[in-house]
């Protein structure tokens, strides 16, 4: 897999696009401190939500079992998948149990996680993305790009375009509004005929066998409440032990997602319609080991609202895609590490440590913290590229012979200020790569303190 | 499919997790943080107000009625339905409906809201997962009656109104359908209500 920074290599070519992209997102950000700031409990409802998510991972197998009874009480069926590949085949074998050939689906990171479009469409299904970003960046046959927001590395005018080429609106046309309608009118027409509706789990309840699905279109409830089959796809980790617990989360998830106060429609399903038929997934794929290290196990706190992403200054400037991975950003780079450590060794350093996304998480998972940890794990398992293993030992050995370090330091203050530009900015200094290195300064730390203060 | 079951659970019950404590969220240490509202009824309306939804504070249905025959997007409306006794001027009659589809050229659907939470302009509608529950989302414009003394100030108290025994079906609505999805330009009326009126009704209908 190409790493982080040569993706991101690609994203920042385009300077223009990266500075919207970045202003798109911090647009986002800004909404979303302006709606906590409406709330004072704000720090109170993030402790709540941290120690029940905490409570949820040292739980977790009782809390299961106590799910899938109430859950069964109610009439819905359970299944419980390990990987991506059995969710697949669960899934894949209730929808041809019910000879379905048309499927609606709302939007699931989960799903996408376990490649379940082009599973099913090798099948024969046809399964069609609802929610509108999911929509158009599956007739561009991509991934999301965000996890609440997956068309936002996308300009008015590519998707009028697509749009023109795809659905026959008009070409050229680019506003929000006229190709929204336009949507409206396909996927309503979709809603229609479908045969079943697909949809993910925010939060599923131990104690009523109920889950939560939020949206802000009214996809999901379409694509349920039209059919006579549903089936909602759910990682392990989404459990929660209460209904009251969902009154710490619902007021929680929207306002750090997009500012809103809640989503437009929060809704609970408890077993099946009359006539009809309710399943749920369970999907472990890789959860449970992460349950199990003392290390990470936070990062299944996440209730998936991309606060992290939006604040993040390298996401915000280097795009979802650069980092390969269903969920990108801060959490997508510790669960991607955790999932595959090998193929996405190069995330956790696409990280400034700069504790942004740390301060927005509502589940007050600690992000940087992980993210340094995992740097460590990534060295330890003998992971890093050669240049940051070179560099390192070098830095290394420099470090512990003081005066070395003393003379090098003297050398680069009289000697860089001199260089020719092409000396300094080239290939072996990777910070420079779109920044200037600031100015030398005009003596060393050690410099100044015997001046100022060893004589006293 | 039972074998998986079982390997997740024995995976999950070997590993030796810290234990920590669940908080009790009714302590009043908690709930006495909780914000509230001199005028919940009027927080809701502007709540709702700044979601892009209505909020209509009415004596009685004769008022509601009065109040539909001047929203624009009502007099626009050929098909339009009503599940309260002798409110709006119903077109259609959704009694005999059994097939959800038929729903699907409804303009304007009038149906019963239980409580509405001033902290977020959201109402709580429930259904027990029948062909009307449809009406919620694919009618093209909504209205909610709710009992005006039907308000609480927060999520919390809505949640210890909720029981989920009896219905398999209950979302809060917040405003009418919407999306951001282009360059974040919000547009009102993605898959669902193009617009939701809410009527917070003094007297009993």
């Amino acid at each position: 897999m190409p790493s982080h920074p040569k993706l991101a290599n690609e994203f920042v070519k385009d300077k223009e696009r990266a500075k919207w992209h970045d202003q798109s997102l911090w647009f986002v950000r800004s909404k979303r401190d302006k709606a906590v700031h409406q709330l004072p409990e704000w720090e109170l409802l993030r402790e709540q939500a941290s120690k029940i998510k905490s409570y949820v991972v040292s739980h977790l197998p009782d809390l299961l079992e106590e799910f899938e009874k109430n859950a069964k009480a109610k009439g819905v069926h359970v299944h419980w998948a390990r990987d991506a590949k059995e969710h697949n085949e669960i899934v894949h074998s209730i929808l041809k149990q019910h000879q379905v050939k048309r499927v609606v689906k709302s939007k699931s990171m989960l799903t996408e996680e376990c490649h379940l479009n082009p599973y099913l469409e090798r099948h024969g299904i046809e399964i069609v993305d609802t929610d509108l970003g999911e929509w158009i960046v599956q007739l561009q046959d991509k991934p999301p790009s965000h996890i609440v927001m997956p068309a936002i590395h996308i300009k008015k005018e590519e998707i009028g375009e697509l749009f023109h080429e795809k659905l026959g609106t008009e070409k050229g046309a680019s506003d929000p509004q006229y190709l929204t309608e336009s949507a409206r009118q396909r996927l309503r027409q979709k809603f229609i005929e479908a045969d079943a509706g697909i949809t993910g789990v925010n939060f599923a309840i131990a104690d009523t066998g109920g889950f939560v699905v939020c949206t802000n279109e009214g996809n999901a409830d379409l694509g349920t409440s039209l059919n006579k089959l549903h089936i909602a796809c759910m990682g392990i980790e989404k459990l929660i032990p209460r209904a009251s617990d969902l009154s710490v989360f619902l007021r929680l998830l929207a306002r750090s997602a997009t500012g809103q106060p809640i989503t437009t429609y929060s809704s609970h399903f408890h077993g099946p319609a009359p006539d009809s038929e309710l399943h749920i997934v369970l999907l472990d794929n890789g959860r449970s080991e992460i349950a199990d290290s003392d290390e990470f196990r936070r990062s299944l706190n996440c209730i998936r609202c991309g606060a992290c992403m939006n604040t993040c200054p390298v996401y915000r400037r280097s795009g979802g895609y650069s980092y390969s991975n269903t969920v990108p950003g801060p959490i997508g780079s510790i669960l991607g590490a955790a999932h595959d450590t090998k193929a996405n060794s190069s995330l956790p350093f696409a990280c400034s440590l700069c504790a942004s996304c740390t301060d927005v998480c509502p589940v007050k998972i600690d992000l940087h913290h992980q993210l340094l940890t995992w740097r460590k794990e990534i060295r330890l398992k003998g992971l890093l590229p050669l240049s940051k293993r070179l560099s390192m030992k070098m830095m290394s050995w420099m470090m512990q012979a003081p005066r070395l370090y003393q003379f090098v330091g003297k050398m680069a203050r009289k000697i860089v200020p001199y260089l020719p530009r092409f000396l300094v900015y080239n290939p072996f200094n990777a910070w420079g790569k779109q920044r200037e290195l600031p100015d030398m300064p005009k003596q060393s730390f050690r410099e100044w303190m015997k001046q100022n203060h060893d004589r006293k | 499919m039972t074998a998986s079951r079982e390997a997740i659970l024995n995976k999950l019950r070997k590993q030796s997790i810290p234990e920590t404590e669940l908080p009790d969220l009714q302590q009043p240490e908690l709930t006495q943080q909780w914000i509230t509202y001199p005028d919940p009824r009027q927080q809701f309306s502007d709540l709702l107000a700044s979601i892009k939804g209505l909020c209509l504070q009415v004596k009685n249905v004769e008022e509601v009625n009065q109040r539909l025959a001047e929203l624009p997007v009502y007099q626009k409306s050929n098909n339009i339905c009503s599940l309260i006794p002798d409110c709006g001027q119903p077109t259609v009659n959704v009694d005999d409906v059994t097939d959800p589809h038929d729903f699907k050229d409804i303009d304007f659907a009038i149906l019963p809201g239980e409580f509405c939470v001033a902290e977020n302009g959201a109402t709580w509608i429930t259904n027990d997962g029948g062909p009307l529950r449809t009406l919620y989302f694919l009618s093209q414009h909504v209205a909610l009656l709710v009992p005006a003394s039907e308000v609480v100030p927060h999520m919390h108290a809505a949640y210890e109104k909720l029981h989920f025994e009896n219905r398999s079906f209950g979302t809060f609505m917040a405003g009418p359908s919407k999306t951001a999805d282009i360059e974040q330009s919000l547009v009102i009326g993605a898959h669902g209500a193009r617009s939701l009126t809410v009527f917070l009704v003094e007297e009993p209908f």
